[in-house]
């Protein structure tokens, strides 16, 4: 190839101009933000008065115990119930194929703010019509909204719910990108359906379920809508709040930038650090 | 030949039995947002089972229009959407021809820049974000405010720079020796050929656009200047409001979305799948 910068610039220009704007400089101003106090004008340099206050905070810990108990629980069974999902939709005996397929990929396109009303609605204590149900099979309602866990679970319920079809739809692609010649040469060695899940799918599905894995932590890592909306701010009485939710309330109800940025470098760190775990776990051995 | 036949069928018979209550579970939110949005709110609350369709729509979506004015709220979500999508499609489009086609000086360096920082969590950037747009431009509760800084996205230049990279490069080499320009190469020959990953992207950043939430809530405050999914979301925690009314507007969100997913849903299948598949 030909070396021609000034073509390349002049196409690349209005995209890198957005790019270092609205995403480069953001990158390093909250950075050099998080170690400045913001609650005095004019801001001042202060390398304690975020960080030092974070490891203090017994807020942060309540916001960071229970993101990581919706991720510790919500990633493992979502992927389950994607790879469950990719795994049924691309049998060749299914009927209706298609129908099956919307049912489990149309709540991807379904915007935050509209499931989290369903949602409320639907887990409503008295007149919910999941608790209705419930009635109906002799088990007692629950006050999803007033007790912590079970508010915590239904948060894990909306949450699965909306994004378990777009996992499968990832490993559905990955299944479908083996080649059916290794499951007829297995079935000619009469080796059994479960034994070719066992030891060819799921040895080959591997890496696109650690992608699936590592998206689904950065993108739990950074609930906040769901805990907004559904369960009121967090609600009952911070029982649901995220690190996300616990940054907004710093960042944008109590405008302390410098603390929020903090709060925002610990999630990426967090997110990084579990991705890179699950990477070396998930890693193939020699 | 006989006993193969009838594990097939057993074999059947226990993938469908898995597989509908779970489609049934799944669409049932979905049928509920319906179902509520066509109820009085003494339906809703009523203490019986409801699990068919009323009405009471219209009814349901005037209240909303008292509470908030939802049908302003929608033409400013579609018209960010719209505006954003073709944007987007452009300017990741022209970053994605010059990192697939040009060699150039610094090219490694954007190329890592962009994949280094693509995981990063939102919440990094939209605190200092927040800070220029309202503080040092001063442009909260404006058009501009919504729809140019989420233009950031690395994701489509990926997308778009993999299509461009696929295609042969005798192509456009050929017109090259004719002495056509690079910007004429790029649209008249490159971007028809893009043009099924400009429609999976174009799918894709309208959703987002269309479905934003967090960035709306903080720029745009003011009453008249509220995105659809904001508007609504402000009557969810409020006391004395229709839940029918709310029920209307999550249907008027999600039904255009959903028939547009039903009519491309291949699309839309290969613009997700696309991002697992680098």
């Amino acid at each position: 190839m030909q070396l021609r910068n000034r073509a390349a610039y002049g196409f690349l220009a209005p995209y890198l101009m957005i790019f270092a704007a609205f995403w480069i400089w953001p990158i390093i101003s909250s950075f050099l933000m998080s170690f400045q106090n913001t609650r005095v004008n004019p801001w001042v340099f202060s390398f304690g008065a975020n960080w030092g206050r974070l490891f203090n905070d017994p807020a942060f810990y309540n916001a960071l115990k229970n993101t990581m108990i919706i991720l510790i629980i919500q990633v493992p069974v979502m992927i389950t119930l994607a790879t469950v999902m990719a795994v049924l939709l691309n049998s060749p005996l299914l009927r209706a194929r298609g129908l099956f397929r919307f049912a489990f990929f149309a709540p991807i396109v379904v915007g935050e703010v509209a499931y989290a009303a369903v949602f409320r609605l639907m887990f409503n204590l008295d007149f919910g019509v999941i608790n209705k149900l419930l009635n109906s099979v002799g088990i007692a309602s629950i006050s999803w909204f007033a007790d912590a866990p079970a508010a915590m679970a239904l948060l894990i319920i909306a949450v699965t719910w909306r994004w378990a079809g777009y996992n499968a739809i990832l490993i559905l692609a990955g299944l479908q990108s083996i080649p059916g010649d290794v499951y007829e040469a297995a079935t000619l060695d009469r080796v059994g359906k479960a034994r070719q899940f066992i030891y060819i799918t799921l040895p080959l599905l591997k890496p696109i379920i650690l992608f699936c894995v590592i998206l689904s932590i950065i993108g739990s890592m950074q609930l906040f809508t769901e805990p907004f909306l559904i369960t009121n701010r967090g609600g009952p009485g911070g029982g649901t709040e995220t690190l996300g939710l616990f940054l907004y309330r710093q960042g944008f109800t109590s405008l302390n930038f410098g603390y929020a940025s903090a709060i925002a470098y610990t999630m990426a760190a967090l997110a990084i650090l579990i991705s890179l775990l699950n990477l070396w776990v998930g890693r193939d051995e020699k | 030949m006989k006993s193969q036949s009838r594990s097939t069928l057993v074999r059947s018979l226990a993938l469908h039995g898995a597989l509908i209550p779970l489609a049934i579970i799944w669409l049932f939110p979905l049928w509920m947002m319906f179902v509520f949005a066509t109820m009085p709110d003494y339906g809703i609350f009523s203490p019986q089972i409801e699990l068919l369709p009323s009405t009471h729509f219209l009814e349901n979506f005037s209240n909303l229009q008292a509470d908030t004015d939802f049908i302003r709220a929608l033409m400013i979500s579609i018209g960010v959407a719209i505006v954003y999508t073709v944007l987007s499609v452009l300017l990741t489009s022209m970053a994605g021809w010059a990192l697939a086609r040009y060699l150039f000086v610094g090219k490694s360096l954007v190329i890592a820049i962009i994949l280094g920082t693509i995981t990063l969590p939102y919440f990094v950037v939209v605190i200092p974000q927040f800070i220029m747009v309202a503080r040092e431009f001063k442009m909260a509760n404006t058009w501009i405010a919504l729809i140019v800084p989420p233009l950031f996205n690395s994701l489509g230049v990926l997308f778009m720079r993999q299509a461009f990279s696929m295609m042969p490069a005798e192509l456009f080499d050929a017109a090259r020796v004719e002495g056509v320009k690079e910007w004429q190469i790029f649209l008249r020959i490159a971007l028809p050929l893009a043009r099924p990953t400009m429609a999976a992207l174009a799918i894709i950043l309208f959703l987002a656009s269309w479905n934003n939430y967090l960035w709306p809530l903080l720029i745009n405050s003011r009453p008249g200047m509220l995105t659809a999914p904001v508007a609504l979301g402000t009557l969810i925690g409020l006391t004395k409001v229709s839940w029918g009314g709310i029920m209307a507007g999550a249907v008027m969100l999600t039904a255009p979305i959903l028939i547009i997913f039903i009519l491309l849903q291949r699309h839309f299948i290969a613009g997700i799948a696309a991002g697992a598949i680098k």
